[in-house]
């Protein structure tokens, strides 16, 4: 198939960048959208022009590192991640749009590859559960019931791609943060550093730009591995009860 | 049948040096020997753990693991990895599950099982004392990730489940669905944030480690590039541990991650760190095959789907490209249950592997023609439909099915799935004693970057084990040992052997921009990865080692003759971070090939065309090969490679000796 694409160049975090319309012709379907992107790279690269700088690692869905806005949806029209996306989904002839995330809690590095540390920033404010390797009791000490470890794992499903803070209108990284808290709320382990954790981790969120949740839902739509939006209910839950019990 | 050894001089490519031995390990009875090193190692004051710095490559089960523990430990610990996150180590992607000797189903399992389990998986090339502590230590593994909050698999009563896993007979594999590697990941990354939020942990990610600094016979720092601004940066510690995975990559077609690759180890490897068994490479059978020359890597899939699949090919090539519902079943050869009655579709990895390779070769392959034949052949649940109902088999592999069926488009409910061998996990890697420490005093090995305990084959769901038997509980009782010699003499940024390592790491970046030839960076990846997987693959004989040989030397020379790297040295360039990372492979692959061709056995995942029994199973030689080989880098001057090129490296034998385990061959049929 032959596609039109418009893909967003932009040299360094203080350029401006614009959109640069380039021709593709022969891409197969069986393609991932990222080989097709492989194959556009090596054609600039023959013409003497710089490849397209775009993120990906394990382009089995899991790692997180790839995201881009296809003609303005995270990741592209399936609910995948935009490695795990092929070109059977597109048409012949098409005219696609791609461009990074775009949030100003992200900021571009070069072309579509952007910075998301504000994420680990938010972990690093107390998404973990504090405990030194080698004094854990035996694993059988604490049984989980199931329907709490099934609800942990779900959301500790997050692969913190950041297609949910792309997605929202108002660039709110509640569905990440909320994945976490509930992931360990929901576990006999977690409940210790319960009311401490979610206060700093929402204040983390906050001080690093992402805006706030106004219930869009466009976040858990665009989320690849569909975590539900209740998770941001259970972190207002618990944050509400936090803040009374004055933390 | 059998044939004798090759002097070390027969073919000129290698030399051999002096015999090494592990000795850390202390003496007696297998189950005292970790808890008498633990005892023996030197003790750090906790007042001056925060003078002792130690730098950390890679940010996977291994690295991330150690990294949090020793910050714990209250060490001051600088972590590298070339991604976004350390949260995206391929660590991530691994599906399967853990091994630990629990024994909480009552099954029989015990450490020792686990122990022995592992060196007859191994095939007798693994170090027993290594071994047997990995299984000493699998237990504790659970309870730190329980404890940490990683979502197991549990049962209605709230503890946790096993399953049976790689064809062992008790059940101790713990899962977290099909995403083990990324929960167990997410627990070493979440342990290591809060130390970053502690102080103890600087974190460096898109940092690229380019060379190891080595001063007064020590490892004592790196030379990383800042991969968003292209500085080149030193950082100097009291030691250094590379924990840097696997370098399946060599390939270009693998499961591993784009980015995995060998430059961490083979960067120290050229600064004097022995490379062990560099040929081991785990081959898996079940992964959806190449679909053209634009593909990229490849996906595993989940080796259970062979307990109800069969697998099988057309009977005569003219039928290899029609639909398969119309091939009759007296025109299959179900060739596994033809070879191996036994086993028919459960034959080990290696075995299942090399029989789609011998197929396809004889031109009976199905799926496109990729190359210039097909590389596929087919697992058929028609008959476990038939059996079982559509919705029982869609219970047991339903995301297995989605998955195939997003990434090739066919519906394998309908037509029978397509799957091909691909390259998996390195079991070579850096040479390392007991306790995980390379010959270069000071620089210590961890996880798939070592060589040290899946011998020439690694069992299912034991990688994982190892990553984080290494990071939480033995590197940190090693390295201290260590450590307590320190802190060592405050080395000057501008000494010598350090801005040795810099200027190397400027001219090689340099020079790899200055070219500007004709061939694209993974035009030259692709082309060794083909060299190494018909020459280096799961069968290997002298005449294809040799020739690769040839064709690898002048694919280097043309390499550094020819590339073409755009852009600059100054900002993100993922054409240079690749290039770098190939120009390493392209050494490494020689050396794999060195290394094959003076291994004439067959053993673990390897099969060697000059030793096999008369009915053509693979035929290992106890006599001549029970031993770790132990490459040393030799440099020679060569035009366009700054550092040089490759001399003959020198080959130390480790003599394996099996006090504890009888060896044995291995037989399916
Ligand atoms: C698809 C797949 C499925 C698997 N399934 C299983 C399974 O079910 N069970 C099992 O036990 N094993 C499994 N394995 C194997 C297992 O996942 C790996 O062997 C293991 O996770 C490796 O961990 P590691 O910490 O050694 O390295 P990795 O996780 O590979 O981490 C390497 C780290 O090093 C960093 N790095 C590398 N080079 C540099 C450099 N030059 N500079 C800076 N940083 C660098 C990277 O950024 C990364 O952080 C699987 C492997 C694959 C590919
Ligand atoms: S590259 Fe890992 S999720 Fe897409």
């Amino acid at each position: 198939m032959d596609l039109t694409l418009k893909i967003w160049r932009q040299a360094g975090p203080r350029d401006k960048g614009k959109l640069v319309t380039y021709q593709v012709e022969d891409i197969s379907p069986d393609m991932s959208f990222l080989e097709m992107l492989d194959v556009l790279n090596e054609r600039l690269n023959a013409k003497g022009e710089e490849p397209v700088a775009f993120d990906s690692d394990c382009r089995e869905g899991i790692c997180g590192m790839c995201g881009l806005m296809i003609s303005g949806q995270a990741h592209g029209p399936e609910k995948t991640t935009t490695c795990q996306l092929h070109m059977r989904s597109f048409s012949d002839g098409e005219t696609i749009t791609i461009e990074p995330w775009r949030a100003e809690a992200f900021p571009v590095i070069r072309d579509l590859v952007v910075n998301r540390s504000a994420f680990d920033r938010i972990i690093q404010a107390g998404g973990f559960i504090s405990v030194n390797t080698g004094s854990a009791p035996d694993a059988h000490a604490t049984p989980v019931p199931k329907p709490n470890a099934e609800r942990a794992f779900v959301a500790a499903e997050c692969i913190g791609c950041g297609a949910c803070v792309a997605a929202c209108p108002n660039a709110s990284g509640m569905l990440f943060m909320g994945a976490k808290v509930t992931h360990l709320s929901e576990l006999p382990q977690g409940q210790p550093e319960r009311m401490a954790r979610v206060v700093s981790m929402v204040s983390t969120h906050d001080a690093e730009g992402f805006g706030g949740c106004t219930n869009i839902g466009e976040c858990s739509k665009a989320c690849p591995k569909g975590i539900p939006q209740d998770v941001i209910s259970t972190l207002n839950r618990d944050l509400r009860m936090a803040l009374s019990s004055g933390h | 049948m059998t044939d004798t050894v090759q002097t070390p001089d027969t073919f000129g490519l290698w030399t051999l040096g002096d015999p090494i031995a592990d000795t850390k390990a202390p003496g007696g009875p297998i189950e005292n020997k970790w808890t008498k090193r633990k005892f023996d190692a030197a003790l750090v004051n906790p007042a001056n753990r925060r003078k002792l710095s130690v730098i950390i490559v890679g940010t996977g089960l291994a690295g991330g693991a150690a990294a949090a523990t020793l910050g714990e430990a209250g060490y001051h610990v600088k972590s590298f990895c070339f991604q976004d996150s350390p949260r995206r180590a391929h660590s991530i992607a691994a599906q399967g599950g853990i091994n630990a000797a629990k024994n909480y189903k009552e099954d029989g399992d015990s450490v020792y099982r686990l122990f022995y389990d592992t060196v007859k998986g191994g095939d007798y090339r693994a170090r027993e004392t290594n071994v047997y502590r990995l299984a000493e230590v699998s237990a504790n593994i659970i309870d730190q990730c329980v404890a940490q909050g990683v979502p197991f698999a549990r049962e209605y009563g709230g503890l946790l489940d096993n399953r049976s896993f790689g064809g062992v007979q008790v059940s101790r594999t713990f899962y977290a669905r099909g995403q083990t590697g990324q929960q167990l990941l997410i627990g070493a990354y979440q342990a290591l944030e809060r130390q970053v939020a502690e102080g103890t942990v600087e974190q460096y990610v898109r940092h690229e480690m380019l060379e190891v600094i080595v001063s007064g016979g020590r490892a004592r720092g790196i030379i990383a590039r800042d991969l968003e601004t292209g500085e080149i940066e030193t950082h100097l510690a009291d030691a250094v541990v590379l924990a840097s995975g696997g370098y399946g990559n060599v390939f270009f077609l693998s499961t591993n991650a784009m980015g995995s690759n060998v430059t961490a180890t083979w960067r120290a490897h050229r600064k004097g760190a022995y490379f062990g068994n560099p040929c081991y490479t785990q081959i898996h059978p079940t992964c959806i095959p190449v679909s053209g020359d634009h593909q990229s890597k490849l996906t595993l899939m989940s080796e259970s789907l062979r307990n109800d699949g069969r697998i099988w090919v057309p009977k005569r090539r003219e039928d290899c490209d029609k639909d398969p519902r119309q091939i009759a079943e007296a025109d299959r050869d179900y060739y596994l249950e033809r070879i191996y009655p036994a086993f028919g579709n459960l034959v080990p990895r290696d075995i299942a592997s090399r029989q789609a390779k011998n197929v396809c070769d004889e031109g009976r392959g199905v799926g496109p023609v990729v190359g210039d034949f097909r590389r596929g052949v087919y697992l058929d649940f028609a008959d476990a439909i038939k059996r079982l109902g559509k919705s029982a088999v869609e219970a047991k592999y339903g995301n297995l099915f989605d998955m195939y069926a997003r990434i090739t488009g066919e519906n394998p409910y309908e037509v029978p799935m397509r799957i091909y061998p691909a390259v998996h996990y390195t079991m070579g890697g850096l040479w390392v004693d007991y306790d995980l420490q390379s010959n270069i005093p000071g620089l210590f090995v961890t996880g798939e970057a070592n060589f040290s305990d899946h011998g020439a084959n690694r069992l299912g769901a034991s990688a994982l084990m190892q990553g984080l038997a290494d990071g939480y509980f033995v590197l940190p009782n090693t390295i201290r040992d260590y450590l307590a010699k320190g802190p060592f003499d405050t080395l000057d940024a501008n000494a010598p052997e350090v801005a040795a390592a810099r200027t190397s790491v400027q001219e090689r970046t340099q020079r790899l921009l200055a070219i500007n030839g004709d061939r694209s960076v993974d035009s030259f990846h692709k082309e060794l990865g083909h060299i190494m997987w018909e020459y280096c693959g799961m069968e290997r004989t002298q005449e294809g080692l040799l020739k690769a040989i040839d064709l690898i030397r002048s694919l280097r020379e043309e390499f550094w003759r020819n590339v073409r790297v755009l852009g600059s040295a100054d900002t993100l360039n993922q054409s240079l971070e690749k290039a770098g990372r190939v120009a390493d492979f392209l050494e490494l692959g020689e050396l794999m090939c060195i290394d094959a061709l003076h291994r004439r056995e067959s053993c673990g995942g390897h099969f060697r065309g000059e030793s096999q029994t008369e009915d053509g199973e693979a035929l290992r030689h106890d006599d001549q090969f029970a031993y770790v080989a132990a490459w040393e880098f030799t440099p020679e001057a060569a035009d366009g490679i700054p550092g040089g090129g490759m001399g003959a490296p020198v080959l130390h034998k480790e003599d394996l000796t099996y006090e504890f385990i009888e060896l044995k061959q291995r037989s399916y049929k």
